[in-house]
């Protein structure tokens, strides 16, 4: 007999929806709440609801939603897929929609219903929708709401990174410490969440006709929608935000329990929730404390690590101020001259930097005793030159050495700081009383202090609390130790298994830590940290977290009691270091009465960067420009030019073929600039004139270019350099090329000294990938046949295949031989190029920084100008082909077989016999091959007494992270300059 | 870098080698081949949470899943005091190519030599590398591996089959393991029973076909991928049993079709580089030798009829060429949208493609060939499913829950 009643109950990842429908479909009843992660107790509260108001009803019911699975199968439940519901609902209530979007708390799902239905879902590293806005919202500390509404009066859209939270992320905290208006970052942040979707969910299919919009966030968040609209192009008729979009998929869930669902008594679907046992899948620790005693001993160990304190207001005489503008908090310390705190503070930034640090100097002027002098200031941090332009601070200094300063303080034979701020890791190895190596973490693991922070609120509680929970936590979970977004479902995965708040606690503190070892670090064992470790940053107050950190270690750990204050610490203690008898010259408690400040944003055109600029006015002719890669944008004359591989290299590409163009040609072909033609153009530019062709190159790379070809892209974890392939295509195809010729290159070309000569599986097929998946491409205007440049013949051969329709046949041999002396003459330049730089650099006693990667890294939307970045601290850049061939490659505990990355082993080799030479290696996210090639690189390097720096780059624009690491490095050259010079290590070559 | 230690002479009779877990049905088999020559080997089986943990910690947190997997499964085994370091050797495949996966071999020396410098690593392989190893492949040995693999995917194909469907539960699996044991045995005492290949394909066909079987339709998933990731259940969770306990029947393609693609590569490479060597026509002729070998076990298989024969793997390479170049051989290379053309050919039009996630070569010939498959098989139902250290299982199978959902529309 069919049931009059039945109800969907969606369990997602952050709320519970419940829907009644009646025999007719029409829906009865609907209620949407938070869970808060108490997933049981909140469906069996609704069902109570419901039951009060049914008491006596039998219902066909059904489970569906991500955290709903493991419910229904131990409730003994029906289960339906989530976008499979919302696709029965659609079918039902919107039976003429084209598409349908729907953003859950963590999920993004698709579907296309016209022209072949297909069903979405994103992939497992693109999460994070819903909680990603409420962990953007938190980063500025307001509501979700509050939000959407400073997006409605944003006046433009910064470019945020789309792939993944994290990513975001980052592009967003430079963004406020910088002081971009709040309003234009919440627009933008809506933004990222729209590009996020389209690209990752439709992959090539386009999202036309009428759409209907779904979930949470998109009903809330009218910001949201109008992002949505206004990219996809939909007018109010086709884009459809239905008033039931909350609770669609348990009206989805509702139809398909009515045609398929098993009918039970309300009473007994209450009990099968209730006794819904949890599964034993659920992997769990030792407790963090056995019992109160013990963690009092804990308590009592680490509270002798403190400073002493003097009065503000009844001290007289001088004092030194620090400044730690980080990411999301801000601190300040002053000290005595025997380094007593007379004033502290810490407290998140809420995206207001400059505002907070001027707050709180006003109130140090304020409650100081007149007989107090500030003798000297010190700011660091990612806010540091904001703050020392804004308020006239005596110095800026890199956060490594601030770090360094503070720990030696307390542990004068410090062999290892480690720092886990809001959104950084930071490591340092000490060797000889100087910074020997520096680990941060990439953009991929920020799983950091505010990782905490957000997770403990969406769970309901307040930091101090959530972390308490832990402490004597009977099973803390294992939740692996990746990123922010795949912690995200490990945690999800432990509550559906019945863990508790507590064990999640304990399991997040833990996962934190083994993210900054075994990630960060990637150390083997304790001792490959050192002996005499002090733990900073304000994650470590967590004492969960630092328990964590001693029982992963096996071993006791200094946390001095300012732990959160280390960095501003260490400040106070350089500018007390460094003062001489005049007073501080900061801004002064009158000039602070009337400091006010405006931002606006431009765009900068001194070059072809187009750097997107902030510019902030403090009134009296004194402004401060930030987001200029080089010096340029920054208002200041362009100084003497330090010489640059990086841009000598680029400029010769392009010129490539403005030359030896035949005036009447027999046709145009199109070389996309991209990948291996970042090496290889000179090769195809002279074989193809030499044959009579006309060559064009794609336009330069930059954004537009990515979003061009955006839609053909098939994998979104594949690296930044291959997807921006997908739009040099476009572009040749938009200018209207005879055919575009894109060889596929299993080998490059064999330059000795290798095991052997491979291209890495992306630059060697790509070709494949790309007429596969762009519907403009077909073997006529697409030519990309397979060859061997090191067989002669094999090229002869296969280019006269390749353009049998053009009668040159004859002359491909003569073409053929060109072509390899175009590409000779090319390398030659880069080296000869490259000894005329190292010259000039060492006459003008410059540091040369070897900038070593791949081909496609001179890109500059690749590279995002870490070049100029290394230029504008004074350093000549040359590159890791210019010099690979002056050594030899060193003994390799891997396979060496790959001819891009075989270089980077031997110009490391070389850089080890130049003193003033060091190596920065740069990493394209997802590039799985220098995840062999980094430890081994790293090896060469340090093993000679060489610093070894990796910079991992992505779409992201912001170099925040590569400055700290670049002056770190220079921090550490300086230093070791100063040192007698080591003897030489003899190594066998 | 240390010099890494050697497996010796002596090593034969005194050293266990340990061998990691992938397909258990083959691996037993090829074990027992070894034993019959002296060697001692032991197929790890653990596979709890500690081997990803041991993973992490010793190998780089980018490097591929399945590096990550093998060595954190013999760290967590040496780890357990099982195996006494000074009597224990591990044992790894080497492919060569220009896939990472070519490296594992010295990612786990370096793993082994931080903790136990004395544990000799050994190379499994087929192309020379390592010749100063006492562990060595003879011809017979190597024609025996072959039957091995022929028998494993044979078992292997009945078995999947039957267990979907089976009316008596354990059935199939009795029926798997009496085989197993028999062919081992066979390989273990160096009978040349193995050498009666249609008697004994023919005898397995009909001792499958004899197990009852419902009626009922199910949904056949197809399963392809990265190699490792593909067949091995510590790899994929479990996915052969997460598919049969949502009613699917799961289709496995045969592991003689990697070996016949890495054989493939060397002579094909030769051709379209105008570059003929030495290896490249032995290749060709040891390829003749097992298409030979595959063509008989299908024509048995087709007489006997009860169960869907192997992908004829020159039909395979046909099936190719319509979406990619043989030339792509790094990792799975064109092998992987060639099985997704055959299963959606052969009606199997729901395929999972197991990724190990950031998986170089899987971005062009998985995702990357998706597309140019579902336009010549608009019916096929193709999921992409990434497998990590950090991704859950609730995700993972979710995904294909969908995939399922598809699959009913």
């Amino acid at each position: 007999m069919a049931n009059k009643y039945s109800l969907g109950i969606d369990v997602g990842s952050t709320t519970v929806k419940t829907v009644i429908t009646d025999a007719d479909g029409n829906i009865v009843y609907s209620k949407y709440q938070r869970h808060l992660s108490k997933v049981k107790e909140t469906v069996t509260d609704q069902l109570k609801i419901i039951q009060a108001d049914y008491p006596d009803e039998t219902f066909t019911v059904c489970i569906t939603g991500s955290a709903g699975l493991g419910l229904a199968n131990s409730a003994g439940i029906p289960f339906v897929q989530e976008v499979h519901a919302a696709f029965l609902a659609v079918k039902k209530k919107q039976p003429d929609a084209d598409a349908v979007i729907e953003l859950g708390g963590e999920d993004a799902k698709i579907i296309f219903l016209t022209g072949g239905v297909e069903q979405r879902m994103n992939g497992t590293c693109a999460g994070g929708t819903g909680a990603f806005i409420d962990q953007m919202a938190t980063l500025l500390g307001i509501t979700a709401d509050q939000l959407d509404e400073l997006s409605l009066h944003a006046q433009k859209i910064y470019p945020i990174a789309s792939r993944c939270g994290v990513f975001a992320k980052s592009d967003i905290q430079p963004l406020l410490n910088q002081g971009a208006r709040r309003e234009d970052v919440a627009a933008s942040i809506f933004q990222a969440v729209v590009d996020q979707t389209v690209s990752g969910l439709a992959q090539g299919r386009t999202i036309e006709g009428k759409v209907l919009f779904l979930g949470g966030p998109l009903f809330f968040l009218s910001g949201l929608k109008k992002a949505f609209k206004k990219t996809l192009g939909l007018d109010d008729d086709n884009a459809m935000f239905p008033p039931e979009a909350p609770v669609f998929v348990a009206y989805g869930c509702a139809i398909y329990a009515a045609a398929a669902g098993d009918s039970f008594h309300i009473e007994d679907i209450i009990d099968k929730i209730r006794t819904a046992k949890a599964s034993d899948d659920i992997v769990t620790g030792e407790p963090l404390f056995r019992s109160q005693a013990e963690y009092e001993g804990f308590i009592d160990r680490h509270r002798k690590f403190d400073l002493g304190y003097a009065d503000i207001h009844t001290y007289k005489g001088d004092a030194y101020l620090g400044i730690d503008a980080g990411s999301t908090t801000t601190k300040l310390v002053l000290i005595t001259d025997d380094g007593r705190i007379l004033y502290h503070h810490y407290s998140s930034n809420q995206g207001q930097p400059l505002d907070k640090v001027s707050d709180q100097v006003r109130r140090i002027y304020s409650e100081m005793n007149p007989g107090i002098t500030i003798k000297g200031s010190a700011v660091t941090g990612y806010g540091e030159d904001l703050i020392k332009a804004g308020l006239s601070i005596d110095h800026g200094i890199v956060e490594t050495v601030a770090h360094f300063k503070a720990a030696a303080y307390f542990c004068p034979d410090v062999d290892f700081i480690i720092d886990i701020g809001g959104q950084d890791i930071k490591c340092f190895k000490i060797k000889n009383k100087s910074i020997d190596s520096i680990m941060l973490n990439e953009a991929c693991s920020s799983g950091c202090g505010s990782f905490i922070q957000t997770f403990a609120m969406a769970l309901g509680y307040d930091i101090a609390e959530f972390s308490q929970l832990g402490l004597f936590a009977e099973h803390p979970v294992d939740l692996g130790s990746r990123c922010t977004v795949f912690m995200n479902s490990s945690v999800k995965q432990a509550q559906k298994d019945g863990a508790t708040v507590d064990d999640i606690s304990a399991g997040l503190s833990s996962s934190i830590i083994k993210n900054a070892i075994y990630k960060v670090i990637r150390a083997n064992s304790p001792d490959d940290l050192g002996k005499n470790i002090v733990v900073q940053g304000g994650t470590f107050l967590n004492d969960a977290v630092l328990r964590s950190f001693e029982k992963e270690l096996g071993r006791n750990v200094i946390r001095p009691a300012i732990s959160g204050l280390m960095g501003a610490f260490g400040c106070a203690l350089y500018a007390k270091e460094r003062a001489g008898d005049e007073p501080s010259k900061i801004i002064s408690a009158e000039e602070l009465e009337n400091f006010t400040y405006t931002s606006r944003s431009a765009n900068c055109g001194g070059c072809t960067a187009h750097c997107q600029l902030n510019i902030i006015n403090f009134g009296k002719g004194r402004r401060f420009i930030s987001g200029n890669r080089c010096e340029k944008g920054g208002g200041m004359a362009n100084k003497n030019t330090v010489p640059n591989l990086y841009e000598f290299k680029y400029d010769s590409i392009l010129n490539t073929v403005k030359t030896h163009q035949p005036r009447r040609y027999r046709g145009t072909v199109g070389l996309p600039l991209a990948l291996g033609f970042y090496e290889q153009l000179p090769f195809w530019h002279m074989l193809f004139t030499t044959l009579g062709f006309r060559t064009v190159i794609s336009d330069e790379s930059s954004r537009d270019m990515y979003y061009l070809g955006q839609h053909t892209i098939p994998s979104d974890t594949v690296c930044y350099p291959a997807k921006l392939t997908h739009g040099h295509i476009e572009n040749l195809l938009d200018k209207g090329v005879d055919f575009i010729f894109y060889p596929c290159m299993s080998y490059n070309i064999d330059e000795g000294n290798s095991d052997n000569h491979f291209n890495c599986p992306v630059v060697a097929y790509y070709p494949e990938l790309l007429i596969a998946n762009n519907p403009r491409l077909n073997n006529e205007n697409f030519i990309h046949p397979y060859m061997d440049l090191n067989i002669r013949k094999n090229v002869i051969k296969v280019m006269g295949q390749a353009l049998k329709n053009y009668n040159v046949k004859g002359r491909i041999p003569e073409a053929v031989d060109k072509a390899y002396e175009a590409l000779q003459t090319y390398r030659n330049s880069v080296t000869r190029k490259a000894m005329e730089i190292i010259t000039q650099a060492r006459a003008e006693g410059r540091k040369i920084i070897v900038i070593a990667g791949r081909p496609y890294h001179i890109d500059k939307e690749i590279n995002h100008g870490i070049h100029k970045l290394v230029s504008s601290l004074g350093m000549a850049v040359i590159t890791e082909d210019s010099i690979a061939g002056l050594a030899s490659t060193p003994k390799l505990g891997v396979l060496n077989q790959w001819t891009y990355h075989s270089r980077l082993y031997r110009a490391a080799k070389y850089v080890t016999t130049q003193p003033d030479m060091q190596l920065i290696q740069l990493v394209s996210f997802g590039c799985g091959i220098d995840a062999v090639t980094g430890d081994e690189v790293r090896h060469i390097l340090e093993s000679r007494g060489k610093l070894y720096t990796q910079l991992k780059i992505d779409e992201i624009n912001n170099l925040g992270a590569a400055r700290i690491r670049l002056r770190s490095l220079v921090a550490a050259m300086e230093q070791a300059d100063q040192k007698p010079a080591k003897k030489p290590v003899v190594q066998p070559v | 870098m240390p010099e890494y230690a050697k497996f010796t002479e002596d090593m034969i009779k005194t050293h266990t080698i340990l061998v990691p877990d992938m397909l258990p049905i083959h691996f037993k088999m090829l074990i027992s081949i070894f034993e019959a020559k002296g060697y001692k080997l032991e197929l790890l089986r653990n596979d709890s949470r500690a081997v990803v943990d041991e993973g992490l910690k010793n190998v780089h947190n980018d490097a591929c899943y399945p590096a990550l997997l093998v060595i954190g499964q013999f760290m967590d085994a040496l780890k357990s005091g099982k195996y006494d370091p000074d009597k224990t050797a591990l044992l790894i495949t080497q492919t060569g190519g220009g896939c990472r996966a070519s490296n594992y071999i010295h990612l786990l020396r370096k793993a082994v030599a931080k903790n136990y410098p004395q544990i000799p690593v050994v190379s499994l392989n087929f192309s020379g590398l390592e010749k100063d190893s006492a562990f060595r492949i003879t011809a017979p040995m190597f024609l025996k591996m072959l039957y091995a693999v022929l028998y494993g995917d044979l078992l292997m194909t009945c078995y999947n089959k039957c267990r979907a469907y089976e009316i008596n539960k354990g059935e199939s699996r009795k029926m798997l393991d009496k085989w197993h044991r028999r062919l081992c045995n066979i390989f273990l005492k160096g009978s040349r029973m193995f050498l009666k290949t249609k008697k004994v394909y023919r005898d397995i066909l009909d001792d499958f076909a004899s197990i009852p079987l419902s009626k009922e339709k199910k949904i056949r998933v197809g399963i392809v991928g990265e190699i490792y990731v593909k067949y091995s259940p510590l790899a994929n969770n479990h996915l052969e049993d997460f598919l049969i306990s949502e009613g699917c029947e799961p289709v496995v393609p045969s592991l003689l079709e990697f070996v016949m693609y890495c054989a493939a590569g060397t002579f094909n490479d030769a051709k379209i580089y105008d570059h003929t060597t030495k290896q490249s026509i032995f290749n060709k002729i040891g390829y003749d030798l097992i298409y030979a070998k595959q063509k008989e076990l299908i024509k048995v298989m087709k007489e006997q009829g009860s169960f869907e024969p192997l992908h004829d793997f020159e039909h395979l390479r046909k099936l190719a060429d319509k979406y990619i170049n043989q030339g792509v051989v790094m990792g799975e290379g064109w092998l992987i949208p060639a099985e997704m053309a055959a299963l959606a050919k052969s009606g199997v039009e729901n395929i999972i493609c197991t990724q190990p996630f950031g998986c170089l070569p899987n971005h062009i010939v998985a995702k990357g060939m998706s597309r140019a498959i579902k336009q010549d098989n608009p019916n096929a139902n193709i999921v992409a499913i990434d497998y990590d250290p950090g991704a859950t299982r609730v995700n993972q199978e979710n995904r294909i829950k969908l995939m399922l959902a598809n699959a009913r529309l």
